[in-house]
Order: C-alpha cells, then sequence, then structure tokens
C-alpha cells in the first residue's frame, strides 16, 4: 500500500475508534487515536502476517504485542480492516459475551490477540520471550511492541529493557506512543521521563524518532528499524505523536484519555474524519 | 500399618532438578529460566545439558514470569524457577494477567517453600503461596512430598498442559516414596488404609503424617493417610470416599490455614459429606529463623501435633 493508500486506512480506524467506543459508552479514544498510524502501518505495510490462518505460535511471520492494552480499539479496527474477523464484529466492543474485550484477552478467542494486557508494563518481557522463541526455532521474523509512555513508569519496562539488550535480543522492534499524557495529567508533571531517548540508549538500545502521526515518516523509520537487527542489539522507537489526533477538539487533553465521545460529540468528530473503507 | 522406611535424605529441591533434566531431554520445547537463583533451585544440571534452552534472568522476577509467557506462547514449556515467595507474592499479576488468565503453558516452580526453608527466616518462608495460587482459575497446584516425587511431579509437569504451580523446598528430609509409586497430577496417593481418621497432608507434612500413624496405632488408633500432592485439582472422589468411612479428618500442611490444604479438603467435605475436621497449618502467624525440625515444633507441624489433632477430631466424632 502506498502512503495514500495508508492514510485513507488510518483515517477509518479513527472513526471505527470513535464509533466503537460511542456504542461502548466507554473507553480509551485519545491514546487509541495517538497510535493509530503505526498499528496501521505495521500491519498494512511493514509486518509480514498471515490473518486467515491466525496461530497463536505465529510462526515464520512478525507477532504484533499491545503492551498498553487500554488502545486496543484501534488494534481491533485495524485487526478487523486487515481480515482477521469480520468488521461487523466492532460493534460488540466492551458488550457482554463479545471476543472485544475491554481490555485485549484471549481467553475469548480473538484472533490476533495473543497475549492478554491492560496491567501495564508486562508487554515488553512478552514479546522478548516470544523474540527468544524464534531466535531457539531459526525463525528470521520480527517481533513489535507498542507501549503507552506513562507505562514507562512501570519498574518492569526497565527490567526488561537491560534484560533485552544483555541477552541480545536483535529480532524486537519496541515503540513507544509518547504523547506526554496519561490520566493525571502531561507525564513530565506526574512523573516526568527525563531524557528518554538517552535512557533507552543507555540501556544499550538502538532508539529512532519520528513524527508518529505522519504515515510517510514512520514508514521510513521502520524500514531503517529493520535494516538495523539481527545485529545485536533490540531497536526502540520513539512516536512522537499528539493524544487524540484527527479530531480537533481531542487534540492534545488527557480528558480524553478514559472518555467516550456522547453522541454529538461523535458527530462533530465523524465530520473531520471522513468514510473511506465503509463502516462497519 | 503400611510400613514406609526411610530411603534416604535430600532435598525435594534437588528433586525438581534431576526431574527437569530428564523433562528437558524428553522434550525439546522444554527451557528454563531463573532469577539469579540457579543453584539454589537445581537447574545445573539443565542449565549444563541445554545451555541454549536456559536464560538466566537476573534478579529481575517480573519480567522472568512474562519472558515464560511470551516463550510459552511460540510453543516452548518454559520452566520459571525461583524461591517461592519471589515465584508468587512478587510477580502476582504478572501471573494473573499473562499465565493464568491468558493460560499459558508456563511452569512456575517454587523453591524453598515453607517454614522449613529454616534460617533465612520469614521474609523468605512463604506460608501463603498455595492460596494465592489456587484461587487462579485454571491454575493447577502441585506440592509433592519428598525427592524421589518432585523428580516425578516436574516430569508430570512438563507434560501436562496448562499454567502449573510446582510448590517444594530447600532441606533435607526423609525419601520414602520410589519410583514405581504411581504419580498422577490430580490423583490423590493412599499411602495407609485406616479406618478411624482421614489424615489428608501435603509436601514435607506427609512424612509427618506417616510417624504420626504409627505413633496414633500405638494408641490403638487406625489412621488412614492420603497424600493430597494436587492441591488442584483436588482429588475430591478420593476425599469423601476416605472421610465416609472414618468419619473424621485432620489435615496437614506447612502453609497458612488461610488459603491452604484445610481451606480446599474443608470445600469438599462440607459440600459433599460433613464431618468433624481439624487442621495442622500454621495459625495466622509468621515464620522466623531455626533449623527446619525446631520450626516443624514451634509452628505445632510435627509429627506429635499431627497426633493431638486426630486425638481433637476423633472425639468429636
Amino acid at each position: 500500500m502506498n502512503v495514500n493508500e495508508l492514510n485513507s486506512v488510518a483515517m477509518q480506524v479513527r472513526r471505527d475508534v470513535l464509533r466503537m467506543i460511542n456504542g461502548a459508552g466507554s473507553g480509551h479514544p485519545g491514546g487509541s487515536l495517538s497510535c493509530t498510524d503505526y498499528i496501521v502501518s505495521l500491519y498494512f505495510s511493514e509486518m509480514n502476517v498471515n490473518p486467515e490462518k491466525f496461530t497463536m505460535k505465529g510462526e515464520n511471520e512478525d507477532v504484533f504485542y499491545l503492551s498498553n492494552g487500554h488502545v486496543c480499539p484501534a488494534l481491533y479496527s485495524v485487526l478487523a480492516r486487515r481480515g482477521y474477523y469480520p468488521v461487523s464484529e466492532l460493534a460488540t466492543l466492551r458488550k457482554f459475551g463479545s471476543r472485544l474485550q475491554g481490555h485485549p484477552s484471549i481467553s475469548h478467542g480473538l484472533p490476533g490477540i495473543r497475549m492478554a494486557s491492560g496491567s501495564l508494563g508486562q508487554g515488553l518481557s512478552v514479546a522478548i520471550g516470544h523474540a527468544l522463541a524464534k531466535k531457539l526455532d531459526g525463525d528470521k521474523s520480527i517481533v513489535y511492541t507498542l507501549h503507552g509512555d506513562g507505562e514507562l513508569q512501570e519498574g518492569q519496562i526497565w527490567e526488561a529493557a537491560m534484560f533485552a539488550a544483555a541477552k541480545n535480543v536483535d529480532n524486537l522492534i519496541s515503540a513507544v506512543d509518547y504523547n506526554h499524557l496519561q490520566i493525571d495529567g502531561r507525564v513530565e508533571q506526574v512523573v516526568s521521563l527525563g531524557d528518554l531517548k538517552a535512557k533507552w540508549e543507555s540501556f544499550g538500545w538502538i532508539v529512532l524518532e519520528c513524527n508518529g502521526n505522519n504515515i510517510s515518516e514512520i514508514l521510513t523509520t521502520l524500514k531503517k528499524a529493520k535494516s538495523m537487527l539481527f545485529n545485536g542489539k533490540p531497536v526502540m522507537i520513539l512516536l512522537h505523536t499528539t493524544m487524540g489526533f484527527g479530531v480537533d477538539f481531542m487534540l492534545d487533553d488527557c480528558k480524553w484519555h478514559g472518555t467516550a465521545l456522547n453522541d454529538e460529540q461523535l458527530s462533530a468528530a465523524l465530520k473531520q474524519l471522513p468514510e473511506t473503507l465503509g463502516d462497519y | 500399618m503400611k510400613s514406609y522406611k526411610i530411603l534416604d535424605n535430600k532435598d525435594t529441591r534437588s528433586g525438581f532438578g534431576v526431574g527437569l533434566l530428564q523433562a528437558g531431554q524428553a522434550d525439546e520445547r522444554v527451557v528454563a529460566l531463573t532469577a539469579d537463583l540457579k543453584g539454589s533451585v537445581k537447574m545445573d544440571s539443565f542449565a549444563k545439558a541445554f545451555p541454549d534452552r536456559f536464560y538466566e534472568c537476573g534478579i529481575a522476577e517480573a519480567n522472568m514470569i512474562d519472558v515464560a509467557a511470551g516463550l510459552a506462547t511460540a510453543g516452548k514449556i518454559p520452566f520459571a524457577g525461583t524461591f517461592a515467595n519471589f515465584a508468587t507474592a512478587r510477580v502476582y499479576d504478572q501471573i494473573r494477567q499473562c499465565v493464568a488468565y491468558s493460560n499459558k503453558n508456563v511452569k512456575i516452580c517454587a523453591s524453598h517453600a515453607g517454614v522449613t526453608l529454616g534460617e533465612d527466616g520469614a521474609t523468605h518462608q512463604t506460608l501463603e503461596d498455595i492460596g494465592l495460587m489456587k484461587m487462579l482459575p485454571g491454575m493447577t497446584v502441585i506440592v509433592p512430598c519428598d525427592y524421589q516425587q518432585n523428580i516425578q511431579a516436574t516430569v508430570a509437569a512438563a507434560k501436562h498442559v496448562g499454567p502449573t504451580y510446582l510448590r517444594f523446598g530447600r532441606p533435607k528430609r526423609p525419601v520414602f516414596t520410589t519410583p514405581d509409586m504411581e504419580f498422577v497430577i490430580g490423583k490423590a496417593q493412599l499411602l495407609n488404609e485406616g479406618k478411624d481418621v482421614s489424615i489428608f497432608a501435603t509436601g514435607h507434612l506427609v512424612w509427618e503424617a506417616l510417624v504420626a500413624c504409627e505413633k496414633l496405632e500405638e494408641r490403638g488408633i487406625s489412621a488412614e493417610v492420603i497424600n493430597i500432592h494436587t492441591i488442584k485439582p483436588l482429588d475430591v472422589e478420593a476425599i469423601i470416599k476416605s472421610v465416609m468411612k472414618t468419619g473424621c479428618a485432620v489435615t496437614a500442611e506447612e502453609h497458612q490455614l488461610n488459603g491452604g490444604l484445610f481451606d480446599s479438603v474443608a470445600q469438599a467435605v462440607i459440600r459433599h459429606n460433613p464431618v468433624p475436621m481439624e487442621a495442622v497449618a500454621v495459625m495466622d502467624e509468621w515464620g522466623q529463623s531455626g533449623t527446619p525440625d525446631e520450626l516443624l515444633k514451634a509452628y505445632h507441624l510435627d509429627s506429635d501435633s499431627i497426633v493431638g489433632a486426630v486425638l481433637k477430631a476423633i472425639v468429636r466424632k
């Protein structure tokens, strides 16, 4: 897919996300919008995946772990649009009996999900485990993760960061959705992450940065990241993003971390996000 | 009663080490992880035999458990081993979300459990772990009684598919089981048939229960001794069959009363065939430094304490 086509998918995913959360009456729209462009770029361009035949093991395909599980509406929409399950199922988000649980779960059997997430800070370790197994099996495919920036306050992230570098887990590309907002306010005011690039570099990672709401930049950065793999070091991409990206009244406001849009707000938001692939 | 001899004195953790090596030889999907306790939890021989399948995680247990969950997702059979406290309480949320809820085939291997850890004191003497683990839906909880049985339990855990908790100890204790005694996860082991009382014991206290059984025999009391090596799933059928015959029961465990074997057995007994029950367990207290035998006596977990509990239970029939 070219950049225009990917932008078109991202537009639809943003519509899906807001409609899904409005339909559920709860959810996390802000971060779902800030990470949309990255997840679309992965699944529709850069990752080698097999949506028709999903397996837990993901042998000889790339796998993705969403560590900040609360932004799952974006992933759910991308997986449906990519063919893992019918897009009509998106209407069931957070409803009783749905495979689209409020936070990702494997107990309901949703294709594309390999691990529960929601309790933060755990996805990097899980991904490292999968990456180590791929190495044992001689499987040259790549493991990807996405994390929230606030999530990096969890100590386990840094256990995993140290471990991955120490064990040369170099088939791993992680990314941080660096939108600078968490529930209680600006990350810098809650507990500052300091010099994030220097932190990851000092832990032994290769660190790349890009505008995480610009698909063209994301693609260039991912291609560069891939070219640096299998060289002894894991790669981290700091995605400079804006919470609520795509809807003017949601931009850069932590109120939208975990608040559903009401019908009026939804209608105003959807006017800024034209339908591209057809609504579910 | 059936006679059990002390065949050897060995630590149950060494049984784990032997079992892990056997499991690794039998199935190349078996991998092992530790958090800077390779020697203490007896993973040395596995690490030497299979260096590519052994992961030293350093002092970072949360990361270790979730790395294990990732390895399991990719089809491996990870055995993650450390001290019981660090394998459970310290990493409860990791186990809850990524092992139990996500139904991963991870084997959590917890050594140095209970007061018989001894001199290290209460920070390390985990007495809550069985409760923590059995509360998680889908978790299998295994507590082998001696060195030999832990070899069998470890091999069985590798073949069992699903989240598994394997609890064992540090000190040398009597070895009395033999390789020909069948070990099946979820199947209680009838060690001695009796008619006056059922003693359900687990872990190191199974031997204490057998010693108590001999002492009771001298008093003319016929005790049935059943080894509940699998706390979950519990062999309810064997428990009910026994109490229907004997009419009273005593449980014996190196664990807090809350959340341990007594809880599990009492649930089964109350539902199906209520009888008087007494417990030998730690009664809402912290451990302390001492030798294993000093501590078993001080916390009323030794064979004499089991005898005392049996006498109380029989009176209530």
